[in-house]
């Protein structure tokens, strides 16, 4: 089970694999993201899907959290759906870097056999699983967007291709675990449950911080660097909005929703706005519960990354724009017309104060 | 220094329609682009080549129309490319490619001398993976910082570098040591056009080709669609979700506005809001 440890690098370099006898494999294991102690949400969201998934084939869910002093975040893995927790707290997991992470991972999937293992797929979540997948070796599956077991417990994970033009569903079949990274924002997590019941197994680090040569020398927090995935209102504009100075009108009415201001990519690609706050294909997918489309056209390509927001409301004055084939409210109309108007009565409605000199008031 | 820049000749996804009456690609006049991240691994190794000194060495595996790609790449500036081409390669997925140009790698080390640092694109758009950057640096076991958006400092006595690695909520200032796999992000910089000498010499200049044959060690169960374990079992258009739109009609801002906030406030959304 263990490796060799003939290389003091770490993971050492990939082995051969012999023919191997995968029937042992059983149960679904989500490997637990987190930084500084808090969980990312796409973790839970997998953990939801997993249990979802776990339940058709009556299998058990496990999780991996890995981190320096992270034992609550087990707890947490139980309440969000876990059966079993493994935990690694170890010093030399305080911060991600890829080999130490990848040994614990690896010792714990070789010893366990998980038959099927997922990641978020965040820069640090395709990190780690390229690096797994390659290891163990098996196939892994990036950026899914639809998971599901059959009866054979073989898993469809489906992704977008070419531009998000099709979604492909793709299998592994002769390997096991069998491994997908899939899409903060895409599945739902279950309400934390406390009274759940689950066991916590701790496993140790097989490597020592003097084995590992990569240094985190600084963390540069970025405040103003916004992840769409996690805002429950998004007022999002595009190349409708004719200039950045839009955006401060939109920012206006995301204060008065309580939410945040997204982009299209063409507004982005002209730097009205940061890249941070583009939806869509290459940029974020999100779950809104209220989604504003305001001054976009509706590109496949922004819409795949919107489509799935509970209430959307389009603002436009081309009728024809597809935006409304997948919004619940349409609005056709000059926005800088019909905005100032909504903030208001949001406003009003809400009780909240109004500012002494609104946009185009 | 010696640093290899590992490319991929990608269909422009942005050009593939999807054929409305049989739901399939139209791959037809689709042009074939040097993989746009890739560029700019290319391009920060020329920086350093240009600033202290470094032998650039392009790898792609791909079909023989792929040497145009490389071709390019030495019209900028690379110092050598090399074609890894074969039918025995087609098929791959993420875990087979990331064999062969690991192999290449090795194979490159030791005919031209030691490898110090492999770029590699933070995704390719037709793979769209971002899998095989991490495969090789396993592979090689090298040390491997992905999603790189700064090159901080490449210190070629001491063999260490510092970047900045980009993540969802900030920026990472990572140092390792050589020999190391960098995966790129565009925020690096900027790739230049080639110079005129630089077409000129493109022109002339023919890509070393490589075949399975010219590897003393190519484990043929690893390569091509023999050593994919993922297999794609379906493709599909996605049907668009099914929505009653309600229009709002048109009329003066202010009657706009309090039918759409009372539309809302008669769904569940205030209190899911604590509005
Ligand atoms: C590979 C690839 C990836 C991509 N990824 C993304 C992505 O992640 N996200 C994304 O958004 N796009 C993406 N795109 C781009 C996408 O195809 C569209 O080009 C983009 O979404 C268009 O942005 P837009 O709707 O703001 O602009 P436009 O299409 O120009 O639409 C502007 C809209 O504003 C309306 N308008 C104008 N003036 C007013 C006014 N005064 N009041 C009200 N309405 C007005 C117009 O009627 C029009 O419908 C991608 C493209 C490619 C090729
Ligand atoms: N066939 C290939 N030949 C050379 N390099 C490749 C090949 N495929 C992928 N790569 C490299 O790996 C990166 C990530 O590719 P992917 O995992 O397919 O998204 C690319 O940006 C390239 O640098």
């Amino acid at each position: 089970m263990a490796e060799q440890q003939n290389d003091k690098r770490g993971a050492g370099k990939v082995q051969p694999v012999p023919e191997q006898d995968f029937s042992d494999y059983a149960g679904l294991m989500v490997i637990v993201e987190q930084r500084a102690g808090v969980a990312k949400k796409v973790s839970w969201q997998l953990l939801g899907e997993a249990k979802r998934m776990a339940d058709k084939i009556n299998a058990p869910v496990y999780a991996l959290v890995m981190g320096h002093n992270v034992r609550h975040l087990a707890d947490e893995a139980i309440s969000r759906g876990a059966d079993k927790v493994y935990l690694c707290d170890s010093p030399v997991l305080e911060q991600y870097r890829t080999r130490p992470y990848s040994r614990v991972s690896l010792d714990v999937i070789r010893t366990y056999k998980p038959e099927i293992v997922l990641v978020g797929a965040t820069y640090t979540g395709r990190d780690l699983a390229g690096a797994i997948a390659t290891h163990l070796p098996t196939g892994l599956t990036a950026d899914c967007t639809q998971l599901d077991v059959d009866e054979n417990r073989v898993l469809h994970a489906s992704r977008p291709a070419f531009s998000e033009k099709m979604l492909a569903t793709i299998l592994c079949k002769q390997y096991k675990p069998q491994m997908a990274t899939a899409r903060p924002g895409v599945f739902l997590e279950l309400a934390a449950d406390s009274t759940r019941k689950g066991e916590v197994v701790s496993v140790s680090s097989p490597m020592s911080e003097a084995e590992v040569v990569t240094e985190v020398l600084d963390f540069l927090e970025l405040t103003d660097r916004i992840n769409m995935e996690d805002h429950e209102v998004i007022v999002a504009g595009g190349k409708g909005l004719g200039n950045a100075e839009g955006f401060k009108l939109l920012q206006e009415l995301a204060d008065a929703l309580g939410g945040v201001v997204g982009a299209s990519r063409a507004v982005v690609d002209m730097k009205w706005i940061d890249h941070d706050h583009q939806v869509g294909q290459t940029g974020s997918t999100v779950r809104a519960k209220l989604y504003f489309a305001i001054g976009i056209s509706g590109a496949v390509q922004h819409v795949v990354g919107m489509q799935n927001c509970d209430v959307i409301v389009a603002i436009n004055n081309d009728p024809e724009a597809p935006i409304f084939k997948v919004s619940h409210y349409g609005i056709v109309g000059d926005l800088y017309n019909v905005v100032p108007a909504i903030i208001k009565a949001v406003k009003e409605k809400r009780g909240l104060p109004f500012a002494a000199n609104t946009a185009n008031g | 220094m010696h640093i290899v820049v590992c490319v991929k000749q990608v269909p422009d996804s942005r050009e593939i329609r999807i054929d409305p009456n049989t739901n399939t690609l139209v791959r037809q006049g689709v042009p074939a682009i040097v993989n746009y991240y890739d560029l700019h691994g290319l391009e920060e190794a020329l920086r350093f080549k240009d600033e202290q000194g470094a032998e650039v060495t392009v790898i792609s595996m791909g079909p023989p129309s792929a040497d145009k790609a490389l071709k390019q790449c030495v019209s900028m500036g690379a110092d050598r490319a090399i074609l890894i081409s074969d039918r025995a390669f087609a098929g791959a997925d993420t875990l087979a490619t990331s064999y062969v140009v690991s192999k290449t790698v090795e194979k490159v080390a030791q005919e031209f001398g030691p490898v110090d640092v492999v770029f590699c694109g933070k995704q390719t758009l037709d793979g769209d993976t971002g899998q095989v950057g991490p495969g090789v640096a396993c592979r090689l076991d090298y040390e491997q910082l992905t999603y790189v958006e700064k090159v901080v400092e490449i210190n070629d006595q001491a063999k260490t570098i510092t970047v900045h690695r980009h993540l969802e909520d900030g920026v990472e200032v990572v140092k390792t040591k050589m020999p190391v796999l960098i995966t790129a992000l565009s925020e690096l910089n900027k790739p230049r056009r080639a110079s005129l000498p630089g077409v000129i010499n493109a022109s002339r200049y023919k890509p070393i080709v490589w075949t399975t044959n010219d590897f003393a060690d190519l484990d043929r169960a690893k390569i091509g669609l023999k050593g994919s374990p993922t297999i794609v079992s379906k493709t599909w258009v996605p049907e668009p979700r099914k929505i009653d739109t309600k229009m709002i009609a048109s009329g003066e801002a202010a009657a706009i506005a309090s039918e759409l906030v009372a539309a809302l406030w008669s769904t569940e959304l205030p209190t899911r809001l604590g509005w």
